[in-house]
């Protein structure tokens, strides 16, 4: 990392240490949804940008994530940082099970990605129909004190919920840069470019690829967590929903896939877009369902004719930083 | 369990005329996906707007779906005629997971332009002619669903011999098997993938119209229809124009069924682990498999 990279970075960190300090409650939540698909981009990136895979039914680890880790508290008290390993073991079993499944018969490019929606869309009416965790009707945990913070079991002022994802989003990156330089890193890319020739050259592009996929599971499964006790209600509908799916793979996509920047730049930009959006069209009298969806819809569609790297490269090129 | 063989025979043919419907659906996916290998994933979508037509069509000029058919059909064949040749076409030699974005943006469009232009309220059309069921001794067959599946059988046909026995559709065909030996032999390979995807978008276009006499209407049908098309097309095999209306029969049959045995809300969960069954075990689908 060069001197100036270095330094944009540090500022960048230091301005979101100090954002609660400045910023009301409304744009805290903004900032804090920001991060969250800061967080998912970067774990659904490991999975295509870095080896390949194109993953359309994230939601799935997020919605089983976060109803392990809520159905454990709401029936057994069992707090987050218990919860949060047990939604890290279930869905890495799932994902082993998909990628293995998946890898082993020889099923990739669209029939597995057709197959992550399946797997989504088949938990998704599963999880409709499970009264333990109550169904369509939805799981509620107890809404938070918001005045105390009581970080044993994730209740607090909206401040902390932002410093968490912040540490998530911090990790996520440390953890992808490392994973980059190292034999992981090096082998997924030689399957994303070229798995024939990975495999001629001795690599066991089955195990790497499962490898892949249970990071990449497993890092949105505490994402999943994390939405749980931050909205205190899951619906399988909502989290589950082919939408979160997408919302997810929006931020790398805009920002560039395969880079270690680009999924926070695209999430970063895409906040700004949506959120500006709405609060645009709200200021404007028009109360219309489907608009922010919409403009995702543009977003994406323009980004995909004109800039197919996403722009971090773009940005990377012009301040002369390393992508 | 209550039930006698009476009202399980008429739950299959139920089942099998709703499922020819799908299967001329997922006809349209499949012969877009056999030619131009391209996923539509804008075909639910698609089919909702085709809905959209035939609501307007009937409620401003009083034309009932089986006429409104025929311009929605012909509008919808230059649409996707269009679509192909000026905005996916460039995508055809990108990366698929490119070709996936561009036409999930598209769909997405689609929805929420649905959502916005015509509200989230449930549209249908009811013809007074189809309420009368046909009775064939202790049998009862739905007027609505036997005229749909007709249509769609016909459509299909239809579809069938232009892809046999026409000059088109055999250059169609020959640049499905190989679109570098197509263009080796003259053929405007890009021209035939716009006419592919305009024959694809017919295709979904006259199931729409049927569909909506048969289920109530909203924009946010759309993904769940496309999510049952990609179903059909995998269970049939990808590309595979029988594969598709059997896939369509096999899936309209399996939701009657599960609606009746076990919960008609978890139908499509049923879908979906067949789907899951087939990819394991068949990944080319139970018809495809020749590649």
């Amino acid at each position: 990392m060069n001197p100036r990279s270095a330094f944009l970075l540090a500022a960048l960190a230091i301005a979101l240490i100090a954002l609660p300090a400045f910023a009301n409650n409304y744009f805290l939540s903004v900032a804090t949804l920001f991060l969250f698909f800061a967080y998912t981009g970067q774990a659904w990136n490991i999975m295509m940008g870095f080896a390949g895979q194109l993953s359309l039914g994230h939601a799935l680890y997020l919605g089983v994530g976060g109803y392990s880790a809520a159905a454990l508290y709401f029936h057994y008290g069992i707090g987050p940082w218990a919860g949060v390993w047990v939604a890290i073991i279930i869905s890495i079993a799932l994902s082993a099970f998909l990628g293995a499944l998946a890898f082993r018969y020889g099923i990739a490019g669209v029939y597995f990605t057709l197959l992550t929606i399946a797997f989504a869309e088949f938990a998704r009416i599963g999880f409709d129909h499970l009264s333990w965790t109550g169904g369509s009707a939805g799981l509620f945990l107890k809404v938070a004190q918001r005045d105390r913070i009581d970080l044993v079991n994730l209740r607090g002022p909206p401040a902390m919920y932002y410093y968490a994802i912040l540490a998530l989003s911090a990790l996520a990156l440390g953890l992808s840069a490392w994973l980059l330089r190292r034999r992981p890193g090096y082998y997924w890319q030689a399957i994303r470019e070229n798995e024939e020739a990975a495999r001629a050259l001795g690599i066991n592009t089955v195990r790497w690829k499962i490898l892949a996929v249970v990071i990449s599971a497993a890092m949105t499964a505490v994402a999943g967590v994390f939405l749980a006790f931050y909205y205190n209600n899951l619906f399988p509908e909502q989290i589950f929903n082919i939408n979160r799916s997408v919302e997810i793979i929006l931020g790398p996509i805009v920002g560039g896939m395969g880079t270690l920047f680009g999924p926070i730049i695209g999430a970063a930009l895409m906040s700004l877009l949506t959120d500006g959006a709405t609060e645009g069209v709200a200021a404007l009298g028009w109360d219309i369902p489907g608009v922010k969806q919409l403009i995702y819809g543009v977003i994406l569609f323009v980004v995909i004719v004109f800039l197919p790297d996403g722009i971090w490269p773009a940005i990377a090129r012009k301040l002369k930083l390393k992508r | 369990m209550s039930f006698d063989f009476v009202s399980l025979t008429n739950v299959i043919i139920s089942g099998v005329l709703t499922g020819l419907v799908y299967g001329l659906m997922a006809l349209g996916l499949s012969v877009i996906f056999g030619v131009a290998r391209v996923v539509n994933f804008a075909h639910g979508e698609m089919m909702t707007l085709a809905m959209y037509a035939s609501v307007i069509l009937f409620s401003a000029f009083e034309l009932n779906p089986f006429m409104a058919v025929l311009p929605v059909a012909a509008i919808f064949f230059v649409l996707g005629y269009g679509l192909q040749r000026w905005i996916v076409n460039p995508f055809v030699t990108r990366p698929e997971h490119t070709q996936f974005m561009l036409l999930l943006a598209i769909a997405i469009i689609l929805t929420n332009g649905q959502l916005i232009f015509f509200g989230p309220d449930a549209r249908s059309v009811r013809l007074d002619s189809l309420l009368e069921s046909i009775a064939l001794g202790p049998l009862l067959i739905d007027r609505g669903k036997l005229y749909a599946a007709l249509v769609a059988l016909g459509t299909a046909a239809a579809l069938f011999s232009f892809f046999r026995f026409s000059r088109g559709g055999t250059a169609i065909r020959a640049c499905a098997d190989n679109w570098l030996g197509a263009k080796v032999v003259g053929l405007n390979v890009k021209q035939l993938y716009a006419l592919a995807f305009g024959l694809g978008s017919l295709c979904v276009a006259v199931a729409g119209s049927m569909m909506i006499l048969l289920v109530d209407l909203t924009p946010s049908i759309g993904p769940g229809y496309r999510l049952l098309a990609f179903v059909i097309v995998i269970v049939g095999g990808l590309g595979s124009m029988n594969g598709a209306l059997v896939g369509g029969v096999l899936i309209g049959l399996s939701e009657a069924l599960a609606g009746m045995f076990i919960l008609p809300s978890a139908k499509s969960m049923f879908s979906f682990a067949l789907l899951i069954v087939v990819l394991l075990l068949r990944p080319r689908g139970l018809i495809g498999g020749q590649r």
